[in-house]
C-alpha cells in the first residue's frame, strides 16, 4: 500500500495578524509557522496504516524553503520518504490542488490522507478538489477510518452526529480531531530523518480558481457593558437587556 | 442563471438551505438574472418551497440512485446543472454536505470556490466573497478567476427573506449510480437538538465548570431561553464525556448565533475562532480581566454556579422561552 499525506505550513494560531503593504497578504514578519494541526492526524493516521498492514508513507508540502520543517518533522514521525513542491503554497486551494494531482497522477497512491481543512485558510477546499482532480472517491472530516482490500469505511462528522462512508481506493480522506492521538518525535526518529534527504521538485504550473483581492482586520466590537449587583440582580439586569436593547427574546 | 443547491429535511428546505437561497435572490436581482434552485434525492417532495424564498426555477434530480448522499454522485447533479443551464454562481450552504460536495463540483468545473462566507457580492458580474481567515483574526475578500464562481454561505449569518418567485419546474436526468463513496449509515447523537452551527442561542462552557456533571446548570438555562449547550476545548479535553461535536473553536464548530453566553470560558484566541461571529455576546467570569470581556456585550464578573441559576430563574419569571 503506499499512501501521500498532503502537509501544509500555516501561521501559528498566537500569530499576530499584521497585514502586508499590499493590503491582501498577510505580514510574514514575525509569523512562527507550524504544521496544520489536521495534518498531523492525517500523518499519524499513515504511520499507523504502516505499523498495522505495512505501507510506503509520502509527506508532500507545497511551498518554499521552509515548509521543509514540515516535511523534516513528517519524516521524523515516520514518513518513509518526503517531497517538497516548490510554488505557491499559500495560494488558491484549487491552484495547489492541481500542483498536488499533478504530483501524484502516476505514482500509484492507495490512499492520499490531508487535512479537513488548512489552519487560517479554513477553505475546506483542497481534499475533495484533489479526489475530483485524481477521479477517486473522497469522505472529508473523518474521525475513523478502516481499510479493507480495495475498499474503505469512514466515519464522518455531520451536524446530526456522524455517518459512515464506504467507497473504494485509490480515495482521498480529510482528518478530523478525534481520528487518532497523533504522536511525539522520538529522539531515534528525529536522528534518522536527519540521513534522509527531502526530494525537491517545481511544482507543476496551475491555473488559479481565486484570489484575495483584500486583507482586512476584523471592525472593533463596541465596548461591552458590566453588569452590577448581587448575582440576583445582575442576573435579571442580563435578561431584561437581552430581552429590551439586545431583543434577542 | 445563479443557482442554488438545497436540502431538504423532513420534506423542508433546511434552514441554511433556505438563507442561501434568499442571498442568490438577492445577488440574482443586482445583476439581472434568474435565480435557479438545485434539489437531488430520492425524493425531493418539499422542493416547491423554493419558489417562496425567490426560486424562478426549480430544479429536482429525483432518483433512487440518490437515496443515499455520494459525493461524488451529488457533485455529477451540481456540476451538470451548473452546465446545462448556463449558471455562472453556484451556491449551497456551509453544511456537512454543501461543503463536501462544493469544492469537488467546483474543481470539475474549473472553478474558483470560496468557502464559509459571510459576506457576498457582484463586482462587474462577478461574484465576490468576504470570509474570516486566521480564527476571525481578519478578513478576506476572495475574488474569482473563473467564469464561473462557487462560495458555500456560513448558516446563521444571511437573513431567511421571503419574496416570492415564478418556482417553475424541471426534472433533471440523475446520475445512473456506481459511485466511488456512498453513505451507508448515519449515526445520530443522542440529544436530537439542533446542531450549534445552526443553533440561534448558545450556552457555553469552559473550564470554569470543573465538572462535566455541572453542565446540567447549563442545560437548564438553555432550555429555559431556547438554546443548545456547546463547550470550550478545555472542558471536552478535560476527560468530562463532553463529545468533540460540543467544541466551538478553531478547532471545533465555527458558530454565529444571535447569542452566545460563555460560562467560565477565559476567552483564549483558539476559542473567539469559533465564536466571534455571535452577534450579541455574554460573559460570565469570576476573573473581571479574562479576556472574553474584550469581545463581550454585557458582562457578569462573578461565580457562574451562582449566576447561571439566577439566570435561569430570572428568564422563567420574564416568561422568555415560553411564546
Ligand atoms: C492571511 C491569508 C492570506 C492569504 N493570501 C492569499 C493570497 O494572497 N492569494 C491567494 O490566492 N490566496 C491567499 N490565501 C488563501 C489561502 O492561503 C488558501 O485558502 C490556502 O492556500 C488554501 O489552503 P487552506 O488551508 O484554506 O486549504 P484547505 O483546503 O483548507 O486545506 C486542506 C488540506 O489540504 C492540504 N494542503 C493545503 N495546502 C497545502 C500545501 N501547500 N501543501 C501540502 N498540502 C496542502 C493539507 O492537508 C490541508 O490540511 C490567504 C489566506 C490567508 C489566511
Ligand atoms: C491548535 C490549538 C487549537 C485549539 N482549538 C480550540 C478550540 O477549538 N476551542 C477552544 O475552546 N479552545 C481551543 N484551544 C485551546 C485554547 O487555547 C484554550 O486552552 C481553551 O480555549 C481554554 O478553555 P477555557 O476558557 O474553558 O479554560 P481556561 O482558559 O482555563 O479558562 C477558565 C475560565 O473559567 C473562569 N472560572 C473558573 N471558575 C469559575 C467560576 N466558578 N465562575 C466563573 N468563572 C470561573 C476562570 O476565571 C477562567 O477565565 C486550542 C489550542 C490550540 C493550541
Amino acid at each position: 500500500m503506499k499512501i501521500l499525506v498532503a502537509l501544509k505550513q500555516v501561521p501559528d494560531t498566537e500569530t499576530k495578524i499584521k497585514v502586508a503593504a499590499d493590503g491582501r497578504s498577510l505580514d510574514p514578519a514575525d509569523v512562527k509557522w507550524i504544521t496544520s494541526p489536521y495534518d498531523e492526524y492525517a500523518l499519524e493516521e499513515a504511520i499507523r496504516i504502516k505499523e498495522g498492514r505495512g505501507a510506503e508513507v509520502v509527506a508532500l508540502s507545497v511551498g518554499g524553503d521552509s515548509a521543509k520543517d514540515v516535511l523534516k518533522n513528517a519524516l521524523a514521525l515516520g514518513a518513509d520518504t518526503a517531497v517538497l513542491l516548490k510554488g505557491d503554497g499559500q495560494g488558491d486551494a484549487f491552484a495547489v490542488a492541481q500542483m498536488i494531482a499533478a504530483y501524484a497522477k502516476d505514482k500509484g497512491f492507495d490512499l492520499i490522507l490531508c487535512g479537513n481543512k488548512g489552519l487560517g485558510g479554513d477553505n475546506a477546499a483542497l481534499g475533495p478538489m484533489l479526489a475530483e482532480l485524481l477521479g477517486v472517491a473522497q469522505a472529508n472530516v473523518i474521525v475513523k477510518l478502516e481499510l479493507g482490500d480495495g475498499t474503505f469505511k469512514a466515519e464522518r462528522e455531520i451536524e446530526s452526529g456522524s455517518e459512515i462512508v464506504e467507497g473504494a481506493l485509490p480515495a482521498v480522506i480529510t482528518a478530523q480531531k478525534g481520528l487518532n492521538e497523533p504522536r511525539y518525535a522520538s529522539l531515534k526518529g528525529i536522528m534518522a530523518a536527519k540521513k534522509k534527504t527531502i526530494e525537491e521538485l517545481d511544482a507543476a504550473p496551475a491555473v488559479a480558481g481565486s484570489l484575495i483581492s483584500a486583507l482586512a482586520l476584523p471592525p472593533e466590537r463596541p465596548a461591552g457593558r458590566k453588569l452590577e449587583g448581587d448575582s440576583a440582580t445582575q442576573a435579571m439586569a442580563l435578561i431584561q437587556a437581552l430581552k429590551d436593547e439586545a431583543k434577542v427574546f | 442563471m445563479i443557482l442554488v443547491f438545497c436540502e431538504l429535511k423532513d420534506g423542508q428546505i433546511r434552514k441554511p438551505s433556505a438563507e442561501a437561497l434568499s442571498e442568490g435572490r438577492r445577488l440574482a436581482d443586482v445583476v439581472g438574472k434568474p435565480l435557479g434552485a438545485l434539489f437531488a434525492g430520492a425524493s425531493c417532495a418539499g422542493s416547491a418551497e423554493a419558489a417562496k424564498y425567490g426560486a424562478d426555477v426549480i430544479l429536482t434530480a429525483e432518483s433512487p440512485t440518490l437515496t443515499s448522499y455520494s459525493s461524488d454522485a451529488y457533485a455529477t447533479v451540481l456540476a451538470d446543472a451548473v452546465k446545462a443551464k448556463g449558471v455562472t454562481v453556484l451556491l449551497a450552504a456551509a453544511t456537512a454536505i454543501g461543503k463536501d460536495v462544493a469544492p469537488r463540483a467546483a474543481a470539475r468545473l474549473g472553478a474558483g470556490y470560496a468557502s464559509d462566507v459571510t459576506a457576498l457580492s457582484m463586482v462587474d458580474g462577478k461574484l465576490q466573497a468576504i470570509r474570516p481567515v486566521y480564527a476571525g483574526k481578519a478578513f478576506a475578500t476572495t475574488s474569482f478567476a473563473s467564469s464561473v464562481q462557487v462560495a458555500t454561505t456560513r448558516p446563521n449569518v444571511f437573513p431567511a427573506v421571503e419574496k416570492a418567485g415564478a418556482g417553475a419546474t424541471e426534472a433533471l436526468t440523475a446520475p445512473a449510480g456506481d459511485f466511488k463513496s456512498v453513505v451507508k449509515e448515519i449515526l445520530a447523537k443522542a440529544s436530537g437538538k439542533v446542531d450549534l452551527s445552526e443553533a440561534n442561542v448558545i450556552v457555553s462552557g469552559g473550564r470554569g465548570m470543573k465538572d462535566g456533571a455541572n453542565f446540567k446548570i447549563l442545560e437548564d438555562l438553555a432550555d429555559a431561553i431556547g438554546g443548545v449547550v456547546g463547550a470550550s476545548r478545555a472542558a471536552v479535553d478535560a476527560g468530562w464525556g463532553l463529545p468533540h461535536s460540543m467544541q466551538v473553536g478553531q478547532t471545533g464548530k465555527v458558530v454565529s448565533p444571535t447569542l452566545y453566553i460563555a460560562c467560565g470560558i477565559s476567552g483564549a484566541i483558539q476559542h473567539i475562532a469559533g465564536m466571534s461571529g455571535s452577534k450579541f455576546i455574554v460573559a460570565i467570569n469570576k476573573d473581571p480581566e479574562a479576556p472574553i470581556f474584550k469581545l463581550a456585550n454585557y458582562g457578569i464578573v462573578g461565580d457562574l454556579f451562582e449566576v447561571v441559576p439566577e439566570l435561569t430563574k430570572a428568564a422563567k419569571a420574564l416568561g422568555i422561552g415560553s411564546n
